[in-house]
């Protein structure tokens, strides 16, 4: 029997006795939770903190272009600039990347035009989260006849290729703004939010503390919007940035085709549209703003990538 | 509406009371029956002990009553749930949600996934208080402080603001309590409420629940299959098994005197010091599948005093008599030979 005994006092009979620590929890610190810890994980990531700079700018540049360049992008001078070289020396100057056949600055025509792709772009991912996260939450939470109907209309708007969906229905407006794009672009690119929020959320929602909030009386709304969707949400927002990229390359491809914006909109994809013609004389006209659009992108594309890193614990 | 007019104690009226009820779920294989007949009534103050193993439909009944069963595929086929009085089964759902939390609170069993990981516990402690009764945000924080303290969490004015996983298992568990008790209900359904805990730490989370149980004077529904939780702080017993109540008797008339080959079975694989060095015995085979019930006493196939009768009949619930004939207060067996068994 003290044989017994002795050997459950000390497990690891010979070696240094381990003390069973009972009810020590994580120490009591300041509070972490997947948002905190995925910021801490991020700022100290070179491939977060550099498209996140990148694009901080590139927001700077589309709110005020005016910062930037001096010239106006329609200012048009055809005696002294026509297809005039870049002086790559002159930093920041009209000149600096050169003048297109209409002697307009390609170096302000640049910055003016961001502000086409980022308000498109951040303009479509918005609509698109909102309303694709409501039919997928729904969807999801509701299930049944709901959720068979949501499916089946994600389903038809699935089978619609994005690019030319858009090209079909930008083509039927004479004039088009920006906006024209962002409602044709987020008509056609809400259903993968939807998906990926219907799956998310039929997996949050068999959870315990959706049970638990329910059993404790908390209503419909409430579950959905303070147990589910913050919990949901993950996923989601890293296929948002992921699309925002997408979105801004749509918008450059249509301007492209000559069926995104019209002028007098300035947008780099209308840019590279009209420099097409030149690349064997003028190449630099394509050259510069095809550039800075994959920057642009690569810039989303990335930040997106570092996010879902972040917030994925498997993949850390 | 009328729930609240009869808030007063109404004598002879049990606090919540099941009765008959019969729970089905819609499977591939046919219609499971998880719950088939189970009555059981619980009064302030008092614990009852809902005893039985995986399956045996004991964690459905208790769904069943908060309204949380998922339906389809689950499905309420006839039976009543009254609370005081009133069939909770038949209340409108918006009605019935204003029950749930606030008369008749549940404890879960794994207190880290019946937590939200992405609010902090003062949030959802509070949520119990802005639901039902409309406190403001800073109100419902204060509240949440108060109750932390109230089941013994250290520092909880610096810890309220702390997320579920900074917290150890029994502290999770504290706060699980927390909630459940937030609102001062009159039943609380705590569902296997430590079998995820440690046992050192099962103690002291079950010594709280019964010493709030005994101040706040509430009717607990205890939900477990581990006998030795049941021994210290259960009233009385409701013993399950194939979704069925087999036997229901004081705790001690219990332990002392069992009813049914079932229940004595269950006591006899309970591990004793006086039986050291002998094989440790154990009820044979499985507990039936609930699409095929076998007829009869469901217990039958396991049981080792099972003749014909029990093959065919099933048993009805008997009112259990000593030697002498005198019936024995509040036990009630479902066993042909439930005299050999007490006696025997």
């Amino acid at each position: 029997m003290p044989d017994a005994l002795e050997k459950e006092a000390v497990p690891t009979a010979g070696g240094p006795a381990t003390v069973a620590v009972v009810e020590a929890g994580p120490a009591p610190g300041r509070a972490r939770s997947l948002w905190s810890d995925a910021w801490r994980d991020l700022r100290r990531k070179p491939t977060f903190v550099i498209p996140a700079f990148v694009i901080a700018l590139l927001l700077v540049m589309a709110a005020f272009p005016g910062w930037f360049t001096s010239v106006s992008p329609r200012e048009a001078d055809l005696a002294n600039n026509f297809l005039r070289e870049p002086e790559l020396t002159h930093f920041f100057s009209p000149e600096w990347l050169g003048y297109n056949q209409q002697g307009q600055s390609i170096y302000a025509r640049m910055i003016y035009g961001t502000r086409a792709s980022i308000v498109i772009g951040i303009s479509v991912t918005a609509l698109v989260l909102v309303f694709g996260s409501l039919v997928g939450m729904l969807a999801g939470y509701f299930g049944g006849w709901i959720d068979g109907l949501l499916s089946r209309v994600i389903d038809i708007f699935l089978g619609i290729p994005f690019l030319l969906g858009a090209m079909v229905v930008l083509v039927s407006f004479d004039t088009r703004t920006e906006w024209t794009v962002i409602l044709a672009l987020a008509f056609l690119g809400w259903t993968t939010i939807a998906r990926v929020m219907r799956g998310s959320v039929i997996s949050i929602k068999q959870s315990d503390y959706v049970v638990a909030a329910r059993s404790l009386g908390a209503g419909t709304w409430r579950i959905l919007l303070r147990h589910v969707l913050p919990n949901a949400a993950a996923p989601v927002i890293v296929v948002a940035m992921i699309a925002l990229g997408g979105y801004i390359t749509a918008e450059a491809v249509l301007s492209f085709l000559g069926i995104g914006l019209t002028e007098p909109a300035i947008s780099w994809g209308g840019d590279i549209n009209r420099a097409g013609g030149q690349i064997r004389t003028a190449s630099f006209l394509l050259l510069y703003p095809s550039l800075l659009l994959g920057i642009t992108i690569l810039s989303f594309l990335m930040l997106g990538d570092a996010v879902r890193d972040a917030l994925d614990p498997k993949l850390r | 509406m009328s729930i609240e007019m009869t808030k007063a104690e109404t004598p002879g009226v049990p606090l919540l009371e099941v009765r008959d009820l019969h729970v089905e779920f819609r499977t591939r294989e046919g219609a499971a029956k998880a719950v088939n007949g189970v009555s059981y009534s619980v009064d302030a103050g008092e614990t009852l002990a809902v005893l039985g193993e995986s399956g045996s439909g004991k964690s459905v009944t208790a769904q069943t009553i908060m309204g949380i069963l998922d339906t389809p595929p689950g499905r309420v086929t006839g039976g009543q749930i009254l609370y005081r009085g009133e069939d909770l089964l038949t209340l409108p759902e918006e009605a019935r949600r204003r029950v749930r939390g606030d008369k008749i609170a549940m404890i879960f069993q794994d207190a880290l996934s019946a937590l939200n990981p992405v609010l902090t516990v003062g949030n959802q402690l509070g949520e119990m208080f802005r639901v039902h009764r409309g406190f403001s945000r800073k109100a419902a924080k204060a509240k949440a402080v108060e109750l932390m303290d109230r089941v013994r969490i250290p520092a909880a004015k610096e810890r309220v603001n702390d997320y579920p996983h900074q917290f150890s298992g029994g502290m999770r568990q504290r706060i699980m309590i927390a909630m459940a008790l937030a609102l001062e209900p009159d039943v609380i359904i705590a569902d296997e409420p430590t079998t995820a805990l440690d046992v050192t730490v099962q103690a002291q989370v079950m010594d709280l629940l019964a010493e709030l149980q005994r101040d706040f004077h509430m009717g607990l529904i205890l939900i477990t299959h581990d006998l030795g939780v049941v021994a210290d702080v259960a009233d009385k017993i409701a013993v399950m098994y194939a979704g069925r109540i087999v036997e229901n008797a004081p705790v001690h008339e219990l332990y002392k005197r069992p009813a049914h080959p079932y229940t004595r079975g269950l006591l006899d694989s309970i591990p004793r010091l006086d039986h050291k060095g002998k094989e440790l015995y154990a009820i044979k085979g499985l507990p039936p599948s609930l699409t095929a019930i076998p007829s009869g006493c469901a217990f039958n196939p396991r049981c080792a005093m099972a003749q014909d009768i029990c093959r065919t009949d099933v048993p009805a619930q008997v009112d259990v008599t000593e030697r002498d004939g005198s019936p024995l207060g509040g036990r009630s067996s479902a066993c042909h030979f439930w005299k050999e068994t007490i006696h025997g």
